[in-house]
């Protein structure tokens, strides 16, 4: 008789759908998995010591690049944690700008999400449409910030700039490829500013989530992927640190926007859905129905922002830096010009934590201040490392195909796993 | 608005009359700042303290948050003298070799950052692990989550968890020498790789850069003010 043992593979880290630089090394007996060991760092860049060796200000951008796919979120979770230890407050035009802008993020990063996690159950049509809407909002990232992705956009304090009058056109004289009259019709929504753009794109996208709910949610194959796989208790949930969708996914309804609201979302009407088995079907079903929610709170958000011009940044020059026309009038606007750019501004010592309800779920920012100019210490708090730490104990006793699901239903990004 | 920042307050408050009640024996010490709560817990009560945290009815801090290390070392150390450089004048170099007290029994902590979902607070409890060898408590066993969270933490700052099953490297190389986030770690490290076309491997060599400060550190008193100081609320 043959002796039997277990089948011991490796899983990435090049695997279409390791999600990035994930490698699971999977103990197999026969095609079910006994043991998943996720090993991760390979995209470790050690943010927070770099954070350490900068000035507050600094650090902005290097918090896009940790979940790269919701950046925004990013910023604010930061921003939000500085302000506390600086003791200030955006504008409320800010807060309603960040609120906007946290949800043309959530947005961004479930379409993101839901095309992976599609593609990598054999829906290839999805990933299509998905990215067709994700860019339109990175047109919109693009007209505040100047950058499609990494915007380092928001401020302690408010945000760098004020929303754009105009949306950028396309050239109308067209390219080699595409004539004038396929320019005037790409054109057709960018005749008015950045907000106009925005309300077109919230009264198309709700029926863009029809279509992928039509390919999906009742699709016999997409079911059979999902439904009954990887099932979380709502106790397990708590205790293994599930924040975000995971959680709501296993029926518990908390969500940081509700409980512990920040920027204007105690302003805002908007609903928690909340699944009911804790598996990857009522997970994709919370998901896409975030992305209905955030597509109404937008809405309300460009409804306000029309009605309610003002400041977006607050009026401290020790924090934010002068406009350029007071700093090349006025000697003392040139000073903390200066100042705040070479050295930045000091915050009193003491320790924060910030979180935001990022799309993937808690993001938090704990710093430790001793009164420098830097952060003596900063730890990122990322929704998605102990999600992922849970892989084992959601794929044990499931088939190898379905670590798939797992994998696709955690929304793991490892820029902020690896941080 | 304001109405708003009293309740947060007396929500506080109630916490920490709480806390100050229940853990009466275990002598922590509980600081009050910006509107959060942080419990100084001994690290030798460390373990029945978290078990009350989450398990009494009237706290219940059912979610473990986050985990991390510090390495207080180099606390409160700048590297450009500015207070007095209006009389002296600024020199243009940096102090590149700061004093770290390197054997602190308070050089490294453990924070955890509790969340109890039923009365929606937040707590943050620390725990000094020593300064030659730190080692504290696993709370794997009290919350799950710790497991990944605790790993981070020995990788980063060598911190040994007393009890944690699997206390393995998690963020850093295969074989990687060193806790790099400690404050005696340089910033660009020690090593470094490139591929030997005779060895026809990888190879690591020692570092071949020299470490540069574009921004010097540091602590002017004149910072604005938050919103409540560090004002001590007793001990619990």
């Amino acid at each position: 008789m043959p002796e039997i043992r277990n089948y011991t593979i490796n899983f990435g880290p090049q695997h279409p759908s390791a999600h990035g630089v994930l490698r699971l090394v999977l103990e197999l007996d026969g095609e079910v998995i006994q043991r998943a060991d996720p090993h991760v760092g390979l995209l470790h860049r050690a943010t927070e010591k770099l954070a350490e060796s900068k000035p507050y200000n600094q650090s902005i951008g290097y918090m896009d690049r940790l979940d790269y796919v919701s950046m925004m979120c990013n910023e604010h979770g930061y921003v939000r944690a500085i302000e506390q230890l600086l003791g200030i407050e955006a504008p409320e035009r800010a807060q309603y700008i960040r609120t906007m802008y946290d949800e043309i993020t959530r947005i961004l990063n479930h379409l993101m999400w839901l095309a992976a996690h599609a593609l990598d159950i054999g829906a290839m049509s999805v990933f299509l449409y998905c990215f067709r809407e994700r860019e339109d909002l990175f047109d919109c990232y693009e007209a505040v910030s100047g950058a499609r992705m990494h915007a380092a956009y928001y401020r302690p304090g408010g945000v760098n700039r004020d929303l754009p009058e105009r949306m950028p056109q396309y050239d109308k004289a067209g390219s080699k490829w595409h004539g004038a009259k396929e320019m005037t019709r790409r054109n057709a929504n960018r005749q008015g500013s950045l907000l106009d753009f925005l309300e077109d794109f919230t009264e198309r996208f709700p029926k863009h989530i029809d279509e992928y709910e039509t390919l999906l949610t009742d699709n016999r194959i997409w079911k059979q992927r999902t439904v009954g796989i990887g099932v979380v208790s709502p106790e397990r949930a708590k205790a293994l640190g599930f924040t975000g969708p995971m959680l709501r996914g296993s029926g518990i309804a908390w969500d940081l926007r509700k409980r512990q609201p920040y920027a204007a979302y105690d302003k805002i009407d908007f609903d928690i859905p909340v699944g009911v088995n804790g598996d990857c079907y009522d997970r994709y079903l919370v998901r896409v129905e975030e992305m209905r929610q955030s597509n109404r709170i937008i809405r309300q958000c460009i409804d306000w922002l029309r009605a309610n011009p003002g400041p977006v940044r607050i009026d401290d020059a020790k924090v934010i830096a002068p406009s350029r026309e007071r700093m090349k009038e006025d000697m003392e606007a040139l000073i903390h010009h200066f100042k705040l750019f070479s050295e930045g501004y000091c915050t009193p010592p003491g320790e924060v934590y910030a979180a935001v309800e990022a799309p993937k779920g808690e993001f938090g920012c704990y710093i430790v201040s001793d009164g420098a100019n830097k952060p003596y210490r900063l730890k990122v708090r990322a929704p998605g490392f102990p999600h992922l730490a849970a892989i084992d104990e959601m794929a044990r006793g499931h088939m190898i195909a379905d670590v798939v699901a797992i994998i696709g239903t955690l929304d793991i990004v490892f820029g902020e796993i690896d941080r | 608005m304001s109405t708003e920042h009293l309740t947060r307050n007396a929500r506080l408050d109630a916490l920490a009359a709480t806390l100050r009640e229940q853990l009466a024996e275990y002598d922590c010490e509980l600081l009050e700042q910006f509107g959060e709560l942080t419990l100084v817990v001994p690290a030798e009560h460390l373990l029945d303290v978290c078990l009350t945290l989450r398990d009494h009815e009237a706290l219940q801090f059912e979610q473990l948050i986050d985990v991390c290390g510090v390495d207080y070392a180099a606390y409160g150390q700048s590297e450009w003298e500015t207070e007095t450089a209006s009389f002296t004048g600024f020199g243009r170099g940096v102090d590149r070799d700061p004093k770290l007290t390197l054997d602190d029994p308070k050089r490294f902590a453990v924070a955890y950052h509790l969340l109890s979902l039923a009365y929606n607070r937040r707590l943050r409890v620390r725990a000094y692990a020593g300064g030659a060898e730190p080692m504290v408590d696993s709370v794997v066993d009290i919350w799950p989550s710790a497991n990944w969270f605790e790993r981070e933490a020995f990788d980063l700052y060598g911190i040994l968890f007393r009890g944690h099953p699997d206390l393995r490297r998690i963020l850093t190389d295969y074989g990687f020498v060193g806790h790099p986030f400690r404050k005696d770690f340089p910033l660009i490290g020690q090593v470094e790789m490139r591929y030997d076309a005779e060895l026809a491997r990888v190879v690591y060599e020692p570092v071949s850069i020299e470490p540069r400060v574009l921004v010097p550190r540091v602590i002017r008193g004149d910072a604005p003010a938050g919103p409540d100081l560090s004002q001590e609320t007793g001990d619990a």
